[in-house]
């Protein structure tokens, strides 16, 4: 059974028409750079399927390796740093040439000419703590020694480009380092949780929490222009779409781009009317392309914004529906058959579901990440990672019910002639029934809350305007990802109990 | 020849001695009873006679046949099996659970199940469609016999079957299980650690103890001459707690 439906999978990923793959890193600029390529894409008469937010940089460019994704906005200083793990170098021309010509080599990876602005790294302070240790320089902030806390995303913590060379190069101390995501980093230096964060140049919440960007007076930070970086095949299979996205190529500056940032990160309005309107500026599309997109965005209450998006919360709902029945199935039909078959071997039995067992303490986002380079983006490696990770509870609840079911009688069947099979199947399967039941009720809980995750490998589901809201810290559109999970969680379990009262022997 | 018999049996488990050499001849229609400590042995032995456990030396025989030629789960479905705690399908209720054996052999009868509560004094059409968890302690002790006696076995095996009863519920049952006993000319053997138990419902007592068989005799003949210093004190002290 499980076989079967991974196979139906492949094949309906195989028959699939090859629409143009845009992805972006999960936050707003990601966002709206994408949402352009993807309309001026569309605008050239090319089908389009986004992938909004699919993952940091590894995810997004192991993506673009594997030919899973086949475009996405990135910056020549991750390329050279994060990705190809070298120096930094401090003129942009230089840098864009090495990358160029290494991508290619290496991976096949093209960088289309960049787009005209550079989004470097910005370490930002409140004003009130600019002022209180007089703070304008990075060589500033390191003579404040120990004294102030960061708050710092996980990428920039982990990447020589980062902290570590940060380090290095001023001599800059923190008295605690935190790991924040981008969404929760601004308000909690506007909360004074932390004092110094991590930001980018041409971000828009600079502005709205009037922080102070600190000069990087020794030029550490490399040049990050920002470019489309596209997959080999893309190139290979439509050189219409790439000379669509290089349309775009030295059009945006960096108050321009800042100015949209701030109208996704401040005034809120959506990516796709951004996108729209700026590519008609530009006169890149006739007006914006998309006239409903270009609706008053609605104030009111959450109830409303839930309702007015109905349509797509359902669309959503019955994606992650699939995500969790089909990987949810497929655990069922490998760990039912396994945990009976254990309660015959004791001696392989602890071992086998302590391994399952350590499958489960693997971070959620970490096991999709492996998956990415077996089994590329999309539904097939999520189902595939929430099958091992629905293996555990059903595992470990099937053997020690069986095993541990009513043990008088047991051997009183034994006694009385009852053959292993028998006593399996009409004494331990049917008194077990109810625990292998609250087994599977774990397990869906668990995967129904896992699943949101499957929105960072593209794999859609109500994690999509989790991932979304979280990048563009709009809670709103969080909420309408996470109260629909949790009611289908609820529903979920509802229908399992009931199924459970079914199966429940008598007695 | 013997309904049953073991000869110089013996039984290891690592380096622990359940059975050694034990010799035992049980008649048709003869109940015998086991008794002794936790670890004597006694329910080792009565596991032999349905291939429960096996032993490491010796031969068990059921009517003059080797238990070691013959299918175990054959050999166990004709052979009556009464565990102290009931043992019943807590799933099943009552008449499934008393025409398991029947059932097993491929030959459900549903007439002899209702004549085996009745045997044992529980009213076919009242207790056959209730569930073991809507019993007594005493009552589900009579449906484990019933289940032991409805495929009609030649042979009954029963360990500790009162042990767990209060006094008044066991004498009831001691007194349904000698009316059978005598009315179906059961042969039956008893593991019990009471040894008034012993007395009153088997035709000899065999004593075990640390794997051996110390004694096999009549009630009367133990009385009369324990041959070993262990039997005497045994006697001695039920006749204290008796």
């Amino acid at each position: 059974m499980s076989t079967a439906a991974l196979l139906l999978l492949v094949a309906l990923q195989a028959s699939d028409p090859r629409p143009v793959v845009v992805a972006s890193k999960p936050f707003g600029e990601s966002y709206i750079l994408a949402e352009m390529f993807a309309q001026l894409l569309e605008a050239r008469g090319i089908e389009v399927d986004r992938r909004p937010g699919l993952g940091a940089t590894e995810i997004a460019f192991r993506a673009i390796r594997t030919g899973s994704a086949d475009v996405y906005p990135e910056y020549t200083g991750t390329g050279l740093l994060a990705i190809l793990g070298e120096r930094p170098a401090s003129d942009p021309k230089k840098v864009f040439d090495r990358v160029s010509r290494e991508f290619r080599r290496r991976w096949n990876a093209r960088w289309l000419p960049p787009l005209g602005f550079e989004n470097t790294y910005a370490i930002a302070v409140r004003r009130a703590t600019a002022e209180r240790y007089g703070l304008a320089t990075l060589s500033d902030l390191a003579r404040t020694g120990r004294s102030l806390r960061a708050g710092l995303t996980p990428d920039f913590i982990g990447r020589p480009d980062g902290l570590p060379g940060l380090t290095g190069a001023y001599g800059v101390r923190f008295a605690e380092v935190r790991a924040l995501l981008p969404a929760v980093k601004y308000q909690a230096l506007a909360a004074g949780e932390v004092d110094v964060i991590d930001g980018y140049s041409t971000d828009g919440l600079i502005a709205r929490y009037d922080l102070v960007v600190l000069r990087d007076d020794k030029r550490f930070f490399p040049p990050y222009e920002a470019a489309a970086l596209v997959s080999g095949g893309l190139a290979e299979r439509q050189p219409a779409a790439i000379a669509a996205l290089t349309e775009l190529s030295n059009r945006l500056d960096e108050t321009a781009m800042r100015r949209l940032n701030q109208r996704l990160e401040v005034d809120r309005e959506p990516v796709g009317r951004i996108a729209g309107d700026a590519l008609a500026e530009l006169g890149l599309t006739a007006a914006p392309a998309d006239a409903a997109s270009a609706e008053r965005r609605q104030e009111g209450s959450l109830l409303r914004y839930l309702w007015e998006r109905r349509g797509e919360l359902l669309g959503l709902t019955r994606r992650h529906l699939l995500l969790v029945v089909l990987s949810l199935a497929a655990a069922i039909a490998a760990a039912v058959p396994l945990g009976l078959a254990l309660e015959r071997l004791p001696r392989g039995a602890e071992l086998a579901v302590r391994a399952a067992g350590v499958l489960q303490t693997l971070p959620g986002i970490a096991l999709l990440a492996f998956m990415i380079p077996l089994l590329g983006i999309g539904l097939l490696p999520a189902v595939v990672a929430l099958f091992l990770y629905s293996l555990y509870p059903i595992l470990r609840n099937t053997y020690t019910g069986v095993r541990d079911a009513a043990p008088d009688a047991v051997a009183a069947g034994r006694a009385l002639g009852m053959t292993p099979r028998q006593i399996l199947r009409h004494i331990r399967l049917p008194l077990a029934a109810p625990v292998i039941m609250a087994g599977i009720r774990t397990a869906a809980v668990i995967n129904v809350g896992t699943a949101t995750l499957a929105a960072f490998i593209g794999a859609g589901g109500l994690g999509d305007p989790i991932a979304a809201g979280l990048a563009l810290s709009d809670t709103r559109m969080i909420l309408s990802g996470a109260i629909p999970a949790a009611l289908l969680a609820l529903g979920v379990d509802g229908v399992l109990g009931a199924v459970e009262r079914v199966v429940r022997p008598g007695g | 020849m013997s309904a049953l018999s073991a000869d110089r049996v013996s039984k290891r488990y690592g380096s622990v001695v359940a059975l050694d050499r034990v010799s035992l001849e049980v008649h048709r229609g003869e109940c015998v009873a086991l008794i002794g400590e936790s670890g004597s042995g006694k329910t080792t032995l009565l596991r032999c006679f349905n291939r429960l456990t096996d032993p490491d030396e010796g031969r068990v025989l059921v009517d003059g046949v080797d238990v070691a030629t013959v299918d175990a789960f054959e050999l166990r479905r004709r052979t009556g099996y009464v565990p102290q705690d009931g043992g019943l399908l807590p799933h099943w209720r009552v008449r499934r659970n008393v025409a398991l054996v029947p059932w097993l052999r491929g030959e459900p009868d549903a007439a002899a199940t209702d004549r085996a509560l009745q045997l044992v004094g529980l009213e076919p059409d009242r207790f056959g469609p209730r569930w073991p968890r809507e019993l007594s302690g005493g009552q589900r002790q009579r449906v484990a016999v019933a289940r032991a006696l409805a495929a009609r076995p030649a042979v009954v095996l029963l360990d500790e079957p009162f042990g767990a009863l209060d006094a008044i519920t066991r004498a009831d049952l001691q007194a349904t299980f000698l009316t059978l006993r005598r009315e179906l000319a059961l042969t039956a053997v008893l593991v019990t650690h009471d040894l008034a138990e012993a007395f009153l419902l088997a035709d000899r007592v065999g004593v075990l103890r640390s794997g051996s068989l110390e004694q096999i005799a009549t009630p009367a003949e133990l009385r009369a001459e324990p041959a070993t210093p262990y039997v005497r004190e045994l006697l001695e002290r039920a006749r204290v707690v008796g």
